[in-house]
C-alpha cells in the first residue's frame, strides 16, 4: 500500500545478514501511530538488530523500512527523525543533565536559548529541574533513566525506541518506570517502539506485541491474544507459566478439538488453525485455569498426586505429578482460597480444567 | 583464640606494609640517580664559574644567567640590556616544538582513531607496524629524511617526475623540515596515548549523538574529542617535551638558522670551545619552562575532572 502514511513504521521483508550468519528471517510488521508497540524475546532474537535498522545504526540487508510512508532504509541515523532510549542511556559524561537535554534540539537548528528553555521543560516532565545542572555521574540509575527518556524526547520525534531501557532498573523502580513510560507516552502521542526480554514488562506496557526468536516473528497481537491465544509452543512457553501436555488429536470442529492422552484419556480443548486429525501436538494449559478437588469436577480432570505447595505471596503453586503425564502447576490465588482447596503434599487428587482453558499448539 | 588470629592478621598486615616500603625503594633509587641527582648537578654548575677548556672552577658565579638574558657588550663595561639571541633561539624552539606537535596530533589522530576501530584483535598488530620505524635509531632515521627531502632526493623527484613541479621545493635547512624531522621522531608518543584513550571511548555516545541530529563532524568536535582530552594532552606532552630540547632534527635538517634550544646547550658541552655553566643554566631555563607548561595543563585538566565529577 504505498501513500499509506497513517502507519507509523512498515517494515518489509527485512533481513539483516552479517556474514553467514542471519540475524532477521524475513521481517514484515506494521507499527501504528500512537502504538505503545514491544518488541519481546529472548536475547539473540533479532529485536535490537530491528530496532537498530529502525534507528539507522544498522543497515538493511535485504527490504525496506518506511516511517510515516517515507523509505528511510538509506537514511544516515542522524537524518531520521526518530529517537533512541540507550540501554546504558549513554549520556553525554561532559555535559550538564540540561546540555544533555538540549543537544538533540540545538542540532535540530533551535538557538541555544530555546533549546534550553524546551530543555528546562523536559525536565520538569521528568521532574528533575532541581539536577539540571549537575553532571550525568552524580545521578543514580533511575535518575539517569529519566534524563535519557526527557534527551530523546526533547526533539519531538515521529517515533521513540527504547532498547531495554528498565533494564539496568531494581524491580521496585521498574515497576514505576513502566507506568511513567506508559503515562508519558499516552501524554505525548509519539509512537513507542519498546525492546524488552522481560515478558511481564510487555504485557503490562504494551498495546500490542511482537514476540520474536531466532530471527524470526512468532506472534503478533495484544498483550491479551499473547497470553490467552499462544500460537506456538515458544510463545507459550515464553509468555508466562504453562503447563503442556502432549496429545493426539481425535477431531476438529469449530475451533473446538477432542484429543487424547497417551493412556487414551479423552480431552476437549480448543484448537488452532492448521492442526487437522490425526496430529500429534501439545496442549497448553495456564497454572491459573486449574484447580484441586478429591473426586472429579470437569469432564477434563486428570489424576494426580501434590508433590509440593510453594507460597509465593500473592498465590500458592501447587506441584502435581499426574498418574498420566508430566509435572503440572497449579496456581491457587490466596483471595480464592474459599472456593478452592489446597492439599497437603503425598494427596491423591484430581486436576480439574476450566472450559476452554486448554489450548492445542503449533510447534 | 579469636583475639590471637585477629593479632596474627595484623602482624601480617604490618608486614606487608613493611614490604611495600622496601618495595618502593628502587623506584626511589631510580628517581634519585637519574632524576634528582643531574638535576642537582645542573643547578649547582649553573652558579658556578667557567673552565676555558670545558669544566669549571668552584667558585659562585651569576655570570650564566647573566650572559643567556643580558647584553652588556663586548667588553661587559656596557649599561645591561635584554639580550635576544638566546631568547630568540627559546622562542624558536616553542615554535617548531608547538608545530611539531600540531602536526603530530593532526596525523596521529585520525591514526589512534583508525587503529581503535578496528577489531580487537587486529589493533595489536596496527600498533605494532606504527614502532617499527622506531627500531631504528634516531640518527640514522632523521639522516634518511634528510636524503628523502634534499633537493636531488626522491620526494623532489617524484614530484618533478609526475609533472606536479618543475624545480625541486627546498625543504632541507627549512624550519618546515626542521618541524617534519621532529613530527617523524615523536610521533609514536601522539598516537598511543590517544589510541589508548579512543579504545576506552564509549562508542554508543557517538551513537547517541547521531541519534540526536549530529553530523559525524559535529559528533567529533562536541562528544569524542572532549572524551578523549586527557589521552590528546598526554600526547601533546609527550611530543612537546622532547622536541623542545632535541638537537638532531634540528642540526641535521634545520642548518645554522634553524638553531634550536638543545643544540645550543649540546654546543657548551662539546669540545673546548664550550661553557658548562652556561650550558647548565639554559638548561635550567627550559626545564622551568617545560614545568611551568606542564604544571598549567596539569592545572587545566584538574580544573576539568572536578567539573565533571
Amino acid at each position: 500500500m504505498p501513500g499509506n502514511t497513517t502507519n507509523a513504521i512498515d517494515v518489509r521483508n527485512a533481513v539483516k545478514r552479517y556474514g553467514d550468519f542471519t540475524a532477521l528471517k524475513r521481517i514484515s510488521l506494521t507499527i501504528e501511530d500512537n502504538e505503545f508497540f514491544t518488541l519481546l524475546g529472548p536475547s539473540g532474537c533479532g529485536k535490537t538488530t530491528l530496532l537498530r535498522m529502525i534507528a539507522g545504526f544498522e543497515d538493511v540487508t535485504e527490504g525496506e523500512i518506511l516511517l510515516f510512508g517515507e523509505a528511510i532504509a538509506k537514511l544516515p541515523p542522524h537524518q531520521r527523525p526518530v529517537n533512541t532510549v540507550f540501554q546504558n542511556y549513554a549520556l553525554f559524561p561532559h555535559m550538564t543533565i540540561l546540555e544533555n537535554v538540549a543537544f538533540g534540539l540545538e542540532m535540530r537548528g533551535k538557538s541555544k536559548a530555546e533549546a534550553r528553555t524546551r530543555a528546562g521543560e523536559m525536565l520538569e516532565l521528568v521532574q528533575l529541574t532541581q539536577f539540571a545542572a549537575r553532571k550525568p555521574s552524580q545521578l543514580s540509575g533511575g535518575q539517569q533513566q529519566r534524563v535519557a527518556l526527557a534527551r530523546a524526547l526533547a526533539p519531538q520525534p515521529k517515533v521513540l525506541l527504547l532498547d531495554e531501557p528498565l533494564s539496568a532498573l531494581d524491580l521496585k523502580l521498574r515497576k514505576q518506570m513502566q507506568l511513567e513510560l506508559k503515562h508519558l507516552q499516552r501524554e505525548t502521542g509519539i509512537t513507542f517502539i519498546f525492546v524488552t526480554h522481560d515478558q511481564e514488562e510487555a504485557l503490562t506496557m504494551s498495546d500490542r506485541i511482537a514476540v520474536m526468536s531466532a530471527g524470526e516473528m512468532q506472534q503478533l497481537g495484544t498483550p491479551t491474544e499473547i497470553y490467552e491465544q499462544p500460537r506456538n509452543m515458544f510463545v507459550a512457553d515464553f509468555i508466562g507459566e504453562t503447563n503442556l501436555l502432549e496429545v493426539s488429536v481425535d477431531q476438529v470442529m469449530n475451533g473446538r478439538a477432542t484429543c487424547h492422552l497417551g493412556g487414551g484419556q479423552a480431552l476437549t480443548c480448543n484448537s488452532v488453525e492448521g492442526i487437522g486429525t490425526g496430529a500429534k501436538v501439545h496442549m497448553s494449559v495456564r497454572p491459573e485455569r486449574l484447580f484441586m478437588s478429591d473426586v472429579p469436577v470437569e469432564a477434563e480432570s486428570l489424576k494426580g498426586r501434590v508433590a509440593e505447595n510453594i507460597f509465593v505471596g500473592t498465590d500458592i503453586s501447587t506441584l502435581v505429578d499426574l498418574a498420566e503425564g508430566p509435572q503440572f502447576i497449579v496456581r491457587t490465588s490466596n483471595s480464592d482460597r474459599g472456593n478452592k482447596r489446597i492439599f497437603e503434599p503425598g494427596s491423591e487428587i484430581f486436576v480439574n480444567m476450566e472450559l476452554g482453558a486448554g489450548r492445542l499448539l503449533m510447534d | 583464640m579469636a583475639a590471637g588470629a585477629a593479632s596474627g592478621g595484623s602482624a601480617r598486615a604490618d608486614t606487608y606494609k613493611d614490604a611495600r616500603g622496601w618495595l618502593l625503594l628502587p623506584s626511589w633509587a631510580v628517581l634519585g640517580i637519574f632524576v634528582l641527582g643531574p638535576v642537582c648537578m645542573m643547578l649547582i654548575y649553573s652558579f658556578l664559574t667557567k673552565e676555558f677548556r670545558g669544566g669549571v672552577i668552584w667558585e659562585f658565579s651569576l655570570s650564566a644567567y647573566d650572559q643567556f638574558f643580558f647584553d652588556r657588550g663586548l667588553f661587559g663595561d656596557e649599561p645591561a640590556k635584554l639580550e635576544w639571541t638566546y631568547i630568540t633561539i627559546f622562542w624558536r624552539s616553542i615554535w617548531q616544538a608547538g608545530a611539531a606537535t600540531l602536526l603530530s596530533l593532526v596525523i596521529g589522530f585520525p591514526t589512534a582513531y583508525f587503529i581503535a576501530t578496528r577489531p580487537e584483535h587486529v589493533r595489536p598488530v596496527w600498533v605494532f607496524l606504527i614502532t617499527i620505524p622506531y627500531w631504528v635509531n634516531l640518527l640514522i632515521r632523521t639522516v634518511s629524511m634528510k636524503f628523502l627531502l634534499r633537493d636531488q632526493g626522491p620526494l623532489n623527484d617524484f614530484l618533478i617526475g609526475t609533472g606536479l613541479i618543475d624545480s625541486p621545493i627546498h625543504i632541507v635547512n627549512t624550519n618546515f623540515a626542521v618541524q617534519l624531522g621532529l613530527f617523524y621522531s615523536y610521533l609514536p608518543f601522539m598516537v598511543l596515548p590517544v589510541y589508548a584513550a579512543v579504545e576506552r571511548y564509549n562508542f554508543s555516545l557517538s551513537e547517541a549523538a547521531a541519534d540526536l541530529y549530529a553530523s559525524k563532524w559535529t559528533t567529533l568536535r562536541r562528544i569524542v574529542l572532549p572524551a578523549v582530552k586527557p589521552g590528546v594532552v598526554a600526547g601533546c606532552i609527550l611530543v612537546f617535551v622532547p622536541s623542545m630540547g632535541s638537537f638532531l632534527a634540528p642540526d641535521l635538517l634545520g642548518g645554522a638558522k634553524n638553531f634550536m634550544i638543545g643544540s645550543l646547550i649540546e654546543e657548551q658541552f662539546k669540545g673546548n670551545a664550550g661553557n658548562w655553566p652556561f650550558g647548565a643554566a639554559a638548561s635550567m631555563v627550559l626545564l622551568t619552562m617545560v614545568l611551568i607548561i606542564l604544571m598549567f595543563s596539569a592545572r587545566q585538566q584538574a580544573k576539568a575532572d572536578t567539573a565533571g565529577s
